[in-house]
């Protein structure tokens, strides 16, 4: 509860890491400090036959309790792009974060390619 | 007490007798939860399977045998009582008494009493030894008997008594069968397949004797006894088995007036009530339209007329098909119908063929146009569709005779799509196709299903190809669109892109997807694909364009554990290891802290690995002569081995050296699941190999395969695929059958369930990788070769390969590990913490900095 009432610093794009850090139709995770200061995972995936290319989302499994969904599989459900959690294999959207299967849902970040560089909007 | 007083108010079914057909009146009553059911049986058990009574003698045991449980009848809410023989029926005030003179009050009364064996009355006949075969108690009586007895003869060759006499040869005794006709089974078939069958019977060391009557039974001269026959010959025995047919159990009817037919049974009518309407009888203590039922399958039947008239539904029994088919000491017999061709103008076709041992009639109307009636001995394939065509009355081929011609070319076949949908699939539990495929609208997926949910092929169990095919037949209408696509994205079995891979040497999954699938593929398709590109073109499979197909233990080479960090299992052939590397092993788990358990399969696990930890600790390993354990893969897992002849005071072979070879020989290859090997050097099979999907026993002259077994959770022996075999050629055996596995097997099918789909059974396979059926074994050999030739280590190659080590850093940008990975220590070793032991960092840090804030 308190931590809400902590100020915020304003969220921007910043860089993770470069393109070449990426893996082809794979995840990778990345430590981010969010706007409380707390550590988030996150897990990246780079889909280049997709839409968007590139995605990103919580690392967290809440269904298996482990940070592990950038090491699931990715591909499409119904041509929604998906995880799927390695633990238990659930679907997560990679566009809204929602489990096909049970009701949970995970974070979902704003991510580019900028000049060679990931960046995250946080 | 309110249940006693429900209970009280509810309507009585009484059942005398629970053979066969008085349980399956009970389960059939049961359904209905408004009646109060009580079963009266005067065995010392519940309802036991006796149409397979002789597998007693085959190592079955009572409770194999068994139908029912005391537990089952409970759960039912059925009240029971053994050793509860019926002494009397009060009609007027509607209840019954046993021996004990316990009284039970009823609405409804159900005899299903059942038969006895008929003795003929020959003087002689009530001394020791001279038994009859029909309860397990006959069957201890009879075994008891055996063991002082070396001479064996059972009067009556019918279909019991053949079984009888099968039952004392397994027991060791010279065994003789003396029939008062002319020929062996005359019920069920005519003088031609009765002459075939007699020659096989005699052929297995059964020696028949036909046309004698026995007039008495005296003290023998050089055996216990002597039957004296009325022909003046003689034949010394020291065991008598009668089976000369069976006789109602209708003394009660007898004694408490209810109409008996002329020579004994209860008369019933279409709804098998009695001259009471009260009583109903079934089974082979009713008489219907003057005739007895001596089969399980009409028995069932009235079962259920009677449940459901008790229930107030409609239902009639109208007779039963007798059709039946046996193996009689391994010689098949089949009778349909009409076996003798006794309607009027009917017409038969007759194959003989004496080399082989084969007889085939088929009887047919005047016009030739339907199946009256059939004779199958020494071969009863075509049992099944004969069947079909009488019982539906489906208008035969032009030439009829092709239907049991062995000419298999331009054989007619009746697909099981020609059937009605009420034809009568399995008889015993009187289930139809319309049944099955509504068990498949329902849900059942598997063939397995369906007959759990049918009770298709649970009874005499003569059916279950039929079932397996109708079955099928239905999944491949409806299913060669859902089921054997693998997923979405490919519109193919996985033996279907094995073979696109191979044919069209595809490389890749992108190709594969860009060639033969849609959208982006998914968690199924793309290990499918993975496993098969590797299985064909063994490259490392964590090079780019194979790594985004893998599962995340094939990524991490090590299998993840719940908590997210991965097991570490090094392989150790055979399960030998020196001193000197188990040294290894305990350092790296010691310095690692790593959890450490001895397997199943003879190996060594160490758990609690983090993702940045893989590569040290494998390089450890590595460099002290470890190699990955493919724990992880879908691929050979372990050889388990006894020590064998080198150790082992019993041993025959060299079980150890095979065992570290053969591990040696298919370690790293992809296939659709795991496989495991066991290898043991006698027969005493301490390596448990028969439960492994490739097991290998040694004999005295070299060693007997099998194949397709199972432990976990279906157990499954293996099939003995081969005897005897020297070392070359059981490897050679070995690479063709796993190669077969790998191009055909289904995503995720262990051998065993590949052995149990693949059409034509483990005849087929021994055709196909012994004879060379397909023509493919060289073909097979070559990919093997291909395979063991160009194995790598994954640990090795990946340490080795700075891009790949890349994948084994925590985050992508930062060196902190994971904070939500935590132990706590039991029994002194690490274990996952569970969600309450553990502390959240992150809320830590959180509350500091709010603390400082504050």
């Amino acid at each position: 509860m308190t931590l809400s009432t902590k100020a915020t610093t304003d969220k921007t794009w910043k860089t993770i890491c470069g393109t070449t850090d990426l893996v082809k139709d794979s995840g990778i995770s990345a430590l981010i400090a969010n706007s409380a200061g707390e550590d988030e995972q996150v897990a990246i995936f780079h889909i280049p036959n997709s839409e968007e290319k590139i995605f990103a989302v919580g690392n967290y499994d809440p269904i298996g309790e482990a940070n592990v969904l950038y090491r699931g599989l990715v591909g499409c459900i119904d041509d929604e792009p998906v995880v799927s959690s390695p633990l238990y294999k659930q679907h997560y959207s990679l566009k809204t974060g929602r489990c096909l299967q049970e009701e949970k849902t995970i974070a979902v970040y704003d991510i580019r390619i900028e000049n060679e560089q990931v960046q995250l909007f946080y | 007490m309110s249940t006693d007083k429900q209970l009280l108010k509810k309507f009585k079914v009484v059942v005398v007798g629970n053979g066969m057909v008085g349980h399956h009146f009970v389960e059939e009553m049961a359904k209905n939860t408004d009646y109060d059911i009580t079963v009266l049986s005067a065995e010392s058990r519940l309802a036991y399977d006796r149409v397979h009574l002789s597998e007693y003698f085959g190592g079955k045991t009572a409770e194999d045998l068994a139908m029912t449980t005391p537990e089952h009848y409970e759960e039912l809410g059925v009240n029971f009582k053994t050793n509860a023989k019926v002494t009397s029926i009060d009609k007027v005030a509607k209840c019954v008494t046993t021996e004990k003179g316990e009284t039970y009050h009823y609405d409804k009364l159900v005899l299903a009493t059942g038969s006895y064996p008929f003795v003929p009355p020959i003087p002689g006949k009530d001394q020791d030894h001279c038994l009859v075969y029909r309860t397990i108690d006959d069957l201890e009586d009879i075994a008891a008997s055996a063991k002082v007895s070396k001479v064996g003869v059972v009067i009556g060759g019918g279909l019991l008594g053949l079984e009888a006499a099968n039952a004392i040869k397994q027991l060791g005794l010279q065994t003789h069968v003396v029939e008062f006709a002319p020929q062996l089974m005359g019920v069920q078939i005519d003088g031609g397949g009765g002459r075939l069958l007699r020659q096989k019977i005699e052929d297995l060391g059964v020696q028949v004797h036909t046309s004698k009557a026995t007039s008495v039974i005296e003290k023998g001269n050089t055996s216990r006894y002597k039957l004296c026959f009325s022909d003046d010959t003689e034949l010394e025995t020291d065991l008598i088995l009668f089976s000369a047919g069976i006789r109602p159990y209708d003394n009660l009817a007898r004694e408490f007036d209810l109409d008996l037919g002329e020579r004994g049974g209860i008369v019933v009518n279409n709804q098998c009530q009695t001259s009471d309407e009260n009583i109903y009888a079934i089974g082979e203590c009713a008489l219907w339209n003057n005739f007895i039922f001596g089969l399980v399958a009409p028995g069932y039947a009235m079962a259920k007329v009677a449940a459901k008239h008790i229930s107030g539904e409609e239902g009639e029994f109208t007779g039963a098909d007798m059709s039946t088919k046996l193996k009689l000491m391994g010689v098949e017999v089949g009778s349909i119908g009409d076996a003798h061709g006794k309607t009027e103008g009917s017409l038969t076709y007759t194959y003989e063929n004496q080399p082989e041992g084969v007889y085939k009639k088929i009887v047919v109307s005047s016009d030739k146009k339907a199946l009256l009636g059939a004779v199958l001995i020494g071969d009863t394939s075509e049992y099944d569709t004969l069947l079909q065509y009488m019982l539906n009355a489906i208008e035969l081929p032009e030439s009829p005779e092709g239907l049991i011609l062995p000419m298999a070319a331009d054989k007619p076949t009746l697909g099981v799509d020609a059937l009605p949908d009420t034809a009568t699939i399995c008889s015993c539990h009187n289930v139809t196709k319309g049944d099955i495929i509504a068990s498949i609208d329902a849900g059942a997926t598997t063939v397995g299903e369906v007959k759990s949910c049918t009770k298709a092929g649970s009874g005499c169990g003569g059916c279950a190809a039929l079932v397996k095919s109708v079955a099928d037949n239905e999944f491949e209408k409806r299913g060669v669109e859902v089921k054997k696509d693998i997923c979405e994205h490919f519109a193919y079995s996985r033996s279907e892109i094995f073979d696109i891979v191979s044919v069209e040497k595809i490389k890749t999954f992108d190709e594969l997807l860009e060639s033969h699938g849609r959208g982006l593929g998914c968690e199924i398709c793309k290990p499918l694909a993975g496993s098969v590109l590797a299985s064909v073109w063994n490259d490392y499979i964590l090079k780019k364009p194979h790594l985004s197909l893998q599962d995340t233990n094939d990524t991490y080479l090590g299998n993840m554990q719940k908590d997210g960090t991965y097991s570490v299992v090094p392989r150790i052939a055979g399960g030998e290891i020196t001193p000197d590397k188990l040294i290894v092993l305990g350092e790296v788990a010691k310095k690692y802290n790593l959890y450490t358990k001895i397997t199943g399969g003879a190996r060594v696990d160490l758990f609690g690995a983090r993702v940045e930890q893989l590569p040290p600790i494998w390089k450890e390993l590595v460099d002290a002569g470890f190699e990955t354990g493919h724990a992880y893969g879908k691929s050979l897992r372990t050889v388990k081995s006894c020590v064998g002849s080198t150790w082992c005071r019993y041993g025959v072979q060299d079980s150890m050296s095979m065992a570290i070879d053969l591990e040696h020989r298919y370690k790293g290859l992809r296939a659709p699941h795991k496989i495991k090997f066991g290898v043991s050097g006698c027969t005493r099979e301490c390596a448990e190999a028969q439960g492994k999907d490739i097991g290998i026993i040694a004999t005295e002259n070299g060693w007997n395969l099998f194949v397709g077994g199972n432990g976990g959770m279906k157990p499954r022996h293996g099939d003995l695929f081969a005897t005897d075999l020297d070392d070359d050629t059981l490897v050679k055996y070995v690479d063709r059958i796993l190669m077969f596995y790998v191009q055909t097997g289904d995503r995720l099918q262990r051998t065993s369930t590949w052995m149990d789909n693949l059409e034509g059974g483990l005849a087929y396979l021994q055709d196909v990788i012994m004879n060379d059926s397909l023509g493919i074994n060289a073909v097979l050999e070559t990919q093997m070769k291909a395979i063991v030739g160009t194995y790598q280590c994954e640990w090795k190659t990946t340490l080795e390969d700075p891009e790949a080590l890349k994948r084994f850093q925590p985050f992508v940008n930062s060196d902190k590990a994971d904070s939500n990975i935590q132990f706590v220590t039991e029994r002194e070793q690490i274990r996952p913490a569970r969600g309450a032991e553990k502390i959240d960092v992150t809320f830590i840090d959180a509350t500091e900095i709010v603390a400082e804030e504050a």
